[in-house]
């Protein structure tokens, strides 16, 4: 079994390393006719553009993307500049440089991996896929009996920020950045998912599907995982299918298929503020000239944000949508459980907290509110800030740094949560409600806490559970996002996710139950 | 300022001191010589087996203690000079109280087995104890076998410990069936089978004879007096605590197994209480032992002994038995008494139910006359609290307790549910015609 493992290992870091290295691979050579498809999509009215690039790229063949992008992004700038001064406003590009060269060099690739895509997906994905079951798989033998798995936590390297965690800290970090701001090296990535894209989508793959096919694809993985340390406990098996059944289902397949449909991409359950470009004008002009569908998912999206979501939230707390829907809860709740004890429980990083997410999410309806003005109005400014101006900054700052480099990139020295504890608006949003109405809670049963913190280490949202357990009172949160992992560690029984009724939900005590009956009466009628 | 003195910072000296300060503006300190901050006990386990760090064990964050205006000293109280009121530090510094605490604690049993101060040998209460296991057992090179030494709870704590290192382990238990002096026979016997299944070589009726030393003085191996000779790196001796009081020895404060205390917790001696592990009371209430080495008593009484001190005198006056346990993966709940075998009351009779499969089972303790419910054992199913103990206090029937079982389930949500098979058992056994009733809300949420 441990030799298994060990090769499991072994496949998994060859497909890493395999995949690790395309970005800087390939040869590229753009043809005068491709070019000109790419500028009749992407609507280049930039003569001074095209011809800049048919003098320095077309027929070249350039090895690897380090000549090919520089070059291209150059003529971009130049051509902007020029059209600046010329006062040719429409003719200027607004598009990043780098999409456009990633544009380009989708088109231009040649050689082994443009050949040989079904092989290159089983070099990277495939052996990756195989390697990481076969390394999570024998554990269903290895780990014995059902039960609590948490063994060698902080004896092991990775998972007590050792130097593997920082090294898969540095990775996932250089991964985002390069996802977000340098999308031309992913272009090789791309080819080998292209012909899933095309069974799906009828499109060639973009990096998006590349993020999007991986990130459902490293969730599945992971939720073996899942499956096979938390096999006695029903609540984890129940919440870790549902998380991976939206992630499928709802945030990969069904957008591929509204766009082969000619629908707008959506992800149905991706509910505003989360989705923070739900009202930006250009979702909302595409959404309003795509006919039925594009007004049913304007009206869905609302009501999803303002009834579903609130009413949900006070049946069954915020975790119906945390950790049993959303796609990042997903992904922390799989990729992330490894690294869950690494959340602070500081009361530092609670005020911390508080500040941050009710921040982002005063920001996210602010640039809402403006972009809703500026949309209806037609004007590009509201008391003189540039509408456009906030909402790049929200996606540049929070839209990629928050959710992306920070989210996931922090996760194996900070925790799986950080955005979801320190930036998510709709966790912000759902929290007010879990906080102030909602029949969710976790019950403290009685007197039987001993403190031992299992609790409160394993709290991904680094509430200090055991604070609360060991006074006899309920958590009532608006961080919990319910995962149940504290319910699970207790080694005494001591808590319960549950929906009851309000009255009662929230019990400060002094004593506890088990004492003088008088003693606790005196103690805790205060309230 | 009246000034309150703690020896000891465990669960006892600590509730006490976090009470005092509530309730008044007294100067507060806490002596310690094993940690600077308070620390669960309960979890050095968790510690060694790599489930958490030691600074995870303090509940509360270094600031708290100033914030509250909680002094903490750390050192060793050699001697109480009762007369004037102060305590002689191990360093020959006096301290002066108005009032004294004392919250020492346990120390583990050792009697007088040949070789039990080995190196090697040790028990498992302390922070000293963790430290000292990390060092004799990193691993199963260093340490080749482990023998373990009486059938407790910190036996089979410490088995488990071993385990997650792959550390072989034997366990010599003087009983028939492990811990068999708490737990009634069906249980028992299925945490023999639980013990067997995670590997451990459990030895019943088997006592320790020798601990036998290697020439460096460090333990090679014990013999047993079923004449066996057991080559080990490591014996772990769990045979129990008592009150840690040595120090008190000549202090003229009453002294039994433990610090005798009345219901106020007050020794003989006037502003002098104690409370937790180390105290004794004169007259214990109900079923409940004198010495009660049990985390939440210990908590409670620093409750309690808190409003006395601060002007409102109150007797320490537990309600209904509870406690637990994990037994490997197996939770233990209790609730009210079930009496083992050995020691049942002529009137209390058993209903016990196995899981056919699973680890699983309950048994229910009943008044044979009355059939008064008189308390409830369960491993692997979890109780409310708050449910069992109203009925303890209502004398409800053991058949009304069967009916309304499922209000009492605290499992996960979506955990399969044994209430059904449960009472078709009972009514099996003893012709009755009991429907479960469903779990009502209403019933879990009202005050009757």
């Amino acid at each position: 079994m441990k030799t298994i493992k060990h090769i499991g290992l072994v496949l998994f870091l060859v497909g890493l390393g395999i995949f690790s290295l395309l970005p800087l691979t390939g040869s590229f050579t753009l043809s005068a006719d491709n070019l000109a498809t790419v500028a009749e999509n992407q609507n280049i009215r930039s003569e001074v553009f095209v011809q800049e690039l048919e003098r320095k790229v077309v027929g070249k063949t350039f090895n690897g993307l380090s000549t090919f992008s520089p070059t291209v992004i150059k003529a971009l700038e130049d051509a902007n500049t020029q059209h600046r001064k010329d006062k040719e406003y429409n003719k200027i590009m607004y598009v990043s440089p780098h999409d456009m060269v990633a544009n380009l060099a989708k088109v231009s690739g040649e050689g082994f991996l443009v050949n040989n895509k079904v092989l290159m997906w089983f070099l990277t994905f495939g052996l990756g896929i195989i390697g990481a079951l076969l390394f999570i798989l024998p554990d269903a033998i290895l780990l014995g009996k059902k039960g609590i798995k948490n063994n060698g936590i902080y004896h092991s390297n990775s998972t007590s920020r050792g130097w593997i965690a920082w090294l898969v800290f540095v990775y996932l970090i250089t991964f985002y950045l390069l996802l977000y701001f340098r999308p031309e090296y992913a272009v090789n990535w791309t080819y080998t998912v292209d012909p899933i894209s095309q069974w799906l989508s009828g499109n060639p793959a973009g990096h998006w599907f590349v993020y999007g096919f991986m990130y459902t694809t490293v969730m599945t993985v992971m939720a073996a995982r899942m499956y096979i340390k938390y096999r006695h406990n029903a609540y984890q098996m129940v919440r870790t299918t549902s998380v991976l059944f939206f992630q499928i289902v709802f945030a990969f397949l069904i957008p591929e298929i509204m766009v082969r449909l000619q629908m707008p991409y959506y992800d149905f359950k991706n509910a505003f503020p989360l989705d923070y470009d739900f009202f930006f004008q250009w979702n909302l002009r595409s959404l309003l000239n795509s006919g039925g569908i594009g007004l049913f998912i304007l009206v869905w999206g609302i009501v999803l944000t303002l009834i579903i979501v609130p009413v949900m939230v006070y049946f069954f707390g915020k975790r119906w949508y945390c950790s049993w829907v959303c796609g990042c809860g997903g992904l922390a709740e799989t990729l992330g459980d490894p690294y869950r004890q690494h959340s602070s429980k500081s009361l530092f990083s609670w005020k911390v907290e508080r500040w941050l997410v009710h921040g982002v999410l005063v920001f996210a309806v602010g640039m809402t509110l403006m972009t809703l003005y500026s949309f209806f109005t037609e004007s590009g400014t509201v008391l003189g800030i540039r509408t456009q101006s906030v909402q790049n900054t929200y996606s540049l700052l929070i839209g990629a740094f928050f959710a992306g480099v920070i989210g996931t990139g922090f996760y194996p020295i900070f925790g799986n949560r950080v955005w979801c504890r320190f930036g998510c608006p709709l966790a912000a949003y759902l929290g007010f409600v879990q906080r102030f109405k909602s029949r969710f809670r976790i019950t403290t049963n009685g007197g039987q806490c001993i403190s031992c913190g299992n609790c409160s280490v394993y709290c991904e949202q680094g509430i200090d559970v055991r604070a609360y357990a060991q006074k006899g009172e309920n958590i009532i949160r608006s961080s919990c996002v319910g995962c149940g992992i504290c319910s699970a560690v207790c080694p005494r029984g001591v808590l319960k996710l549950e929906n009851g009724p309000l009255k009662g939900r929230i019990n400060p005590t002094d004593v506890l139950l088990g004492n003088d009956v008088d003693l606790m009466e005196l103690m805790n009628k205060k309230s | 300022m009246e000034h309150i003195v703690i020896i000891g910072n465990g669960i006892s000296g600590i509730t006490a001191a976090r009470h005092i300060r509530k309730l008044s503006d007294k100067k507060i300190t806490v002596i310690s010589n094993e940690n600077a901050y308070f620390f669960s006990r309960t979890a050095l386990m968790y510690v060694y087996m790599g489930h958490m760090k030691f600074e995870h064990t303090q509940p509360y964050e270094n600031w708290f203690w100033k914030k509250n205006r909680i002094e903490l000293l750390t050192a060793y109280v050699e001697r109480v000079d009762t007369e004037n009121k102060k305590l002689i530090l191990q360093n020959l510094q006096e301290i002066n109280f108005d009032k004294l605490i004392i919250a020492t604690g346990s120390n583990p049993n050792k009697f007088g087995w040949p070789g039990q101060d080995l190196k090697g040998v040790q028990g498992l209460y302390s922070k000293q104890d963790l430290e000292m296991l990390e060092a004799n057992a990193p691993n199963n090179e260093v340490c080749k076998r482990a023998v373990i030494v009486g059938g407790g709870l910190i036996g089979i704590e410490m088995a488990e410990m071993l385990r997650s290192r792959d550390i072989p382990v034997t366990f010599l238990v003087r009983e028939d069936s492990f811990w068999n002096i708490v737990l009634p026979k069906g249980e028992s016997q299925m945490i023999n089978e639980h013990i067997r299944e995670h590997h451990i070589d459990l030895q019943l009726n088997t006592n320790l004879e020798t601990i036998v030393s290697d020439e460096h003085g460090r333990v090679k191996a014990v013999t047993t007096d079923k004449g066996e000779t057991i080559a080990c790196n490591v014996v772990g001796l769990t045979a129990g605590v008592s009150p840690n009081i040595n120090f008190l020895k000549d202090s003229g404060i009453s002294l039994g197994k433990g610090v005798k205390v009345n219901q106020y917790l007050e020794t003989n001696i006037a502003d002098i209480y104690a409370i937790g592990d180390c105290a004794e009371q004169h007259q214990p209430k109900g079923n409940r032992r004198p010495v009660e080495a049990v985390w939440y008593t210990g908590r409670m009484m620093g409750e309690a002994l808190a409003q006395t001190i601060c002007g409102r005198k109150t007797p320490y006056n537990p309600g209904h038995w509870f406690n637990s346990a994990k037994f490997l993966d197996i939770e233990y709940q209790t609730y009210g008494w079930v009496f083992p075998e050995a020691v049942k009351k002529e009137y209390e009779e058993h209903f016990h139910w196995r899981h056919p499969k699973e680890k699983i089972c309950i048994t229910i303790a009943f008044h044979k006359e009355s059939r008064q419910f008189l308390g409830i054992n369960t491993l692997g199913i979890r109780m409310r609290h708050e449910i069992v103990d109203r009925w303890l206090t209502q004398k409800r029937s053991v058949e009304s307790v069967l009916e309304y079982l499922k209000d009492a389930n605290f499992d996960p949500e979506f955990y399969s549910q044994y209430e059904k098979d449960i009472v078709a058992h009972y009514n099996n056994i003893f012709g009755t015609n009991i429907n479960p009733k469903k779990k009502s809300w209403k019933r879990i949420f009202s005050k009757a």
